[in-house]
């Protein structure tokens, strides 16, 4: 019998409305942790996961109070405990990391000196005891040479030795329960790799349980034992983690990994409909109703209970779970193949386009010059073709925004020159550009609550480009936004909404309207699905691919997200420190021989599958600035030549396939070096 | 999904919810009155004064309060009810169209700041800094023995000088705003500055703008009443509050009620304003760091 560390039982948390009604955001949550296990938490924003975690160290949130049940941690109700007697159990026996731990450390402080005072707030220990235990620690997370280490300060690590940093502190006072938020969002896909096996080797090491809590079934399939999937503040599905991956017997678990897009599949996946159900407003009936696609009408009345099943060893909140538990497997789910038509026009070309960042003297300034010998991107030769996808990929700070800026406009490029439809240059300026480029060149960015005027309602931010561009006005206006909304399927009724009543997809739905009403040609997509939950970004990319269909766009595509370009993209360009890498169509440049870098990128995405590992080839550093001399990926290397890859730029090598790869490398040797190990 | 219908709301149902909100906490209800009172009182008293604020009777000086004087009289017998109810209509005027003006030329000089930033940004903001440090009251003792001291001078030079608090607040406004992807987004279009200006920054600064304004409305006032008390701002025999404290706090000892009256005038009114603008910042949701005069 396993010993249980943590017991929840029927806990329901929720805040008063201001009606008075009470209206929950967990809903009777029964569950347990074990000793030495890693339960994973996953669900899409506001199913109720971060409270669940809170809750699991004692921790209410302002303004939500509970409304029954307990969280028993060994014999205590840690939901009744005075905070004098959490105080003793929160950082030492239970320990949070929260998001973004690493980037919060105290800025003006060593390594050395936080984890102490960690140490000193958490632990008994005199001062000589506690020297040993921060090198103890720094070595327990694999960070080189930790004498050197503790006496650094934050911004002199990366973002993952900070993370690295942020989960010792929370390992000093010996934790039986370590709850981790998000741990590893936010980070580039090597970093985040290296973290997730870190936590693997700390849980094997101590024995400590782990609760994960994230959106991302990637990360949660490498680091759990076991599942907990979270909807509209219940738990729905909780089990054995190649249970819940592999045989997903509750519709919305099936339906998500079916909406996620995987490396191993080419195209788009399938997209759930409809989005998560505010607080409160289901009062009877399955909460996943709306969106299921399995629902009869028993399921509108009737709310299944949290069913265990013996066999599977999983509980279930489904009526129906027996049908999905013989349905066919999901990696033979059908993706919708993406088909454009690229025709042989060039829509656009970059040659020899640097982009600098570099601060201008005066003189320099004066003159309209830029000197700097090291531009943060360098040397981009890229022609797009009309009606193509073309991905741009790397890590942060690979250069993907910067270009995207500079064919917007919106930064000055170095050298070099932007092309449109063959023979039309680009101005540098943007006041200078004729305003029918202005007009042909549209942008859609990450972030929909940063790119929509929150003092704007949905009428006024499509009509912006409609009245610029085509001066329409009164009832031709609203009809064409009305139009316009609706080819990105919002009804007449959105017209009047700000964007704080929209939910995350509804957003970008509208950042993706705007951008269509100036019958753009050229669209660029800056990382338009990363701040979306993963339902909705196979909805939105999917909304993407048919709008192309329809009106024959261009994108340019940026992400860090190699499964998403994978699906929606013909060409792929990698890009290392603002240099190219690798360049080919994207079936090709998934399939060795790649760069190596694009190995090393390839190998850390995360599949939501436990059963497929990263491959760590490489170390996580961070560079501030790419090398003067060489081949801009010399620094992490792990395939380097030696001198030659420090001195000479590499030349590009094409590979009968058409990808071309910018490596000293043989593309020979390169493809038996990767094929064998 | 949110399932609930919102209309859209005109700018009249927009400030009738402000209002609203505001008149629903008692601070906000009782500030809202006072004011109101007040400008009611200010725009109708001239209808029903009981005597002349100018009429001299050397027989009736300092007479106490009674049924025939309600506030008594002041040194020249002039009766003080009927210049307290005048003594507040030359301030509110003076500073609510100073107020605007400091509204208009802060709000506009702190955008365009914002807006271009690099050196511009920096050397204006030097020069507004280096204006800051000169006693105000200094610079307006300056202005007003150079220009005299009717409305015409007061009214700009009194919105100049509190118009520098609102050029910091605009201009801090717009950064936050200036730096997010929908201005980003308006300038790849190609909208004009004055566009970007007008329909993507004013609507997100706006409401702080306001409400600084309506702060600097209560310490312009203070700052008025300061230079009348000091004789510079209305001439006698006008009946301001300012003047009738400067007049009557040496006989204080003896006839409180020439110095109450417009005492009390005068500090509710700023209550008011403070409690008000205080409720107006709460309704819009902003974060007032400006401390209240009072
Ligand atoms: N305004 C700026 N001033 C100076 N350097 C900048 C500026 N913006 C970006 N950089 C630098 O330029 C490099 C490229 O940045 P860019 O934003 O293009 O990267 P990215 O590939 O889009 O990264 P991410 O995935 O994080 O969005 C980075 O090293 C970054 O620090
Ligand atoms: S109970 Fe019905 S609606 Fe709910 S998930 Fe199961 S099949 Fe779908
Ligand atoms: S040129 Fe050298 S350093 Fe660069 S990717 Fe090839 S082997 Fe690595
Ligand atoms: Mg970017």
């Amino acid at each position: 019998m396993k010993t249980i560390v943590q017991k929840i039982n029927n806990l329901t948390i929720g805040f008063q409305s201001q009606k008075g009604e009470q209206i929950s955001i967990l809903k009777n949550i029964s569950t347990s942790i074990n000793q030495g296990e890693t339960v994973g938490i996953v669900g899409e924003s506001g199913s109720g996961k971060s409270t669940l975690a809170l809750a699991m160290m004692g921790y209410v949130k302002h303004g939500l109070f509970t409304i029954s049940g307990e969280c028993m941690f060994h014999s205590n109700n840690l939901l009744e405990m005075k905070n004098k007697e959490l105080e003793n159990i929160r950082g030492r026996k239970i320990a949070m990391i929260p998001q973004n731990a690493g980037q919060s450390l105290t800025p003006n402080l060593k390594i050395g000196y936080q984890i102490d005072e960690a140490l000193r707030l958490h632990t008994d220990l005199n001062q000589a005891e506690r020297d040993g235990k921060i090198s103890e620690l720094l070595n327990k997370v694999r960070l080189p040479s930790p004498e050197t280490m503790a006496q650094r300060y934050p911004h002199e690590l990366s973002g993952g030795q900070q993370q690295r940093v942020a989960v010792a502190m929370a390992l000093a006072g010996s934790p039986e329960l370590l709850l981790l938020d998000e741990p590893t969002t936010g980070l580039d896909v090597t970093t985040q790799a290296h973290v997730l096996e870190l936590l693997n080797l700390i849980a094997k090491d101590t024995g400590t349980s782990m609760v994960y809590v994230s959106h991302d079934l990637g990360a949660i399939a490498q680091v759990s034992d076991r599942v907990i999937v979270m909807y509209s503040g219940e738990i729905v599905l909780d089990g054995p983690v190649r249970s819940i991956l592999k045989n997903p017997i509750h519709p919305y678990t099936y339906g998500l990994l079916k909406s996620i897009p995987k490396l191993s599949l080419p195209g788009l996946p399938n997209s759930m409909s409809g989005s998560q159900p505010q607080p409160g407003s289901i009062k009877k009936g399955c909460s996943f109703y709306e969106r299921c696609e399995f629902a009869d009408d028993d399921c509108k009345v009737n709310s299944p209970s949290l069913d265990f099943i013996e066999d599977l060893n999983t509980s279930v909140r489904c009526f129906k779970h027996n049908e999905l538990l013989n349905l066919n497997k999901l990696d033979s789910h059908n993706v919708k193949s993406i088909e454009n038509r690229i025709l042989k026009n060039e829509i656009l070309d970059l040659s020899n386009v640097s982009i600098s960042y570099a601060k201008q003297k005066f003189l320099d300034q004066l003159l309209n010059k830029i000197n700097d010998t090291n531009p943060t991107v360098k040397d981009i030769n890229i022609n797009i073709n009309k009606g193509e996808t073309l991905a741009l990929v790397g890590e942060s700070g690979s250069g993907k925004s910067t270009i995207l800026k500079s064919i917007a406009g919106l930064l000055k490029t170095k050298d070099g020159n932007i092309k449109f439809e063959k023979n039309k240059t680009l101005s540098n300026d943007l006041k200078q550009r004729d305003p029918s480029f202005l007009r042909a060149i549209q942008l859609i960015f990450q972030n929909p609550d940063e790119s929509l005027n929150p003092n704007h309602t949905v009428e006024e931010i499509v009509s912006q480009p409609l009245r610029l561009y085509f001066g329409l006005k009164g009832k031709e206006l609203k009809d064409k936004i009305i139009e316009v909304l609706d080819k990105v399927r919002l009804g007449e009724f959105y017209l009047t909404r700000y964007p704080r009543q929209l939910s995350g997809g509804e957003k970008q739905r509208v950042a993706v309207a705007r951008a269509f009403a100036a019958k753009p040609d050229i669209i660029l997509c800056d990382e338009v699905t990363s701040a979306l939950d993963v339902s909705v970004q196979a909805a939105v990319l999917n909304l993407l691919q048919e709008l192309k269909e329809d009106f024959g766009t261009t994108y340019i595509f940026v992400s860090h997200d190699l499964a998403v370009v994978r699906a929606i993209s013909d060409r792929v360009a990698v890009l290392y420190q603002g240099r190219l890498c690798e360049i080919g169509p994207s079936n090709y440049v998934y399939k060795f021989p790649s760069h190596p870098y694009t190995e090393v990128l390839l190998g850390a995405v995360l599949e939501p599958n436990p059963d497929i590992k990263p491959k760590l080839v490489a170390e996580d550093i961070v560079e501030e600035k790419p090398p003067e001399n060489g081949c801009s990926f010399q620094g992490r290397c792990p395939r380097i030549l030696g001198d030659i890859c420090k001195n000479e730029v590499p030349p590009w090598q094409t590979v009968e396939n058409g990808n071309s790869i910018r490596c000293h490398i043989k593309i020979e040797d390169l493809k038996n070096q990767q094929i064998t190990n | 999904m949110i399932k609930k219908k919102e209309k859209q709301k005109n700018t009249f149902e927009k400030i009738y919810e402000v209002i609203k909100t505001m008149a629903s906490k008692p601070s906000g209800l009782i500030g809202l009155i006072i004011l109101i009172f007040h400008v009611i009182l200010a725009i109708t008293s001239p209808l029903y004064v009981p005597y002349d604020y100018k009429a001299i009777d050397p027989t009736l000086m300092l007479t106490p309060p009674s049924s025939e004087f309600w506030f008594g009289t002041d040194s020249l017998g002039r009766d003080v009810f009927t210049r307290t109810i005048l003594g507040g209509r030359t301030a509110l005027t003076v500073t609510f169209f100073g107020s605007l003006i400091a509204l208009l030329w802060g709000g506009s000089l702190g955008i365009f700041c914002g807006l271009v930033g690099g050196k511009i940004d920096d050397i204006v903001m030097r020069i507004i800094d280096a204006f800051l440090s000169i006693p105000w009251i200094l610079a307006m003792l300056l202005i007003v023995s150079l220009l005299g001291t009717t409305t015409l001078v007061l009214i700009p030079a009194l919105g100049f000088f509190y118009g520098k608090g609102i050029v910091r607040v605009a201009r801090a406004a717009t950064h936050d705003v200036i730096a997010k992807d929908f201005i980003v987004s308006a300038r790849a279009r190609g909208h004009s500055n004055m566009s970007i200006i007008w329909n993507e920054i004013l609507p997100n600064v706006r409401d702080a703008i306001m409400v600084e304004g309506a702060m600097r409305w209560s310490w312009m006032l203070l700052g008025f009443s300061s230079l009348s008390f000091l004789g510079f701002g209305v001439s006698p025999p006008t009946p301001d509050w300012g003047l009738m404290i400067s007049n009557a706090r040496g006989l204080m000892s003896f006839a409180y009620w020439a110095v109450l009256a417009p005492i009390f005038g005068l500090s509710s009114l700023i209550i008011g304003i403070n409690l008000t603008a205080d409720a107006f910042a709460k309704a819009l949701g902003i974060d007032r760091s400006t401390k209240a005069p009072v």
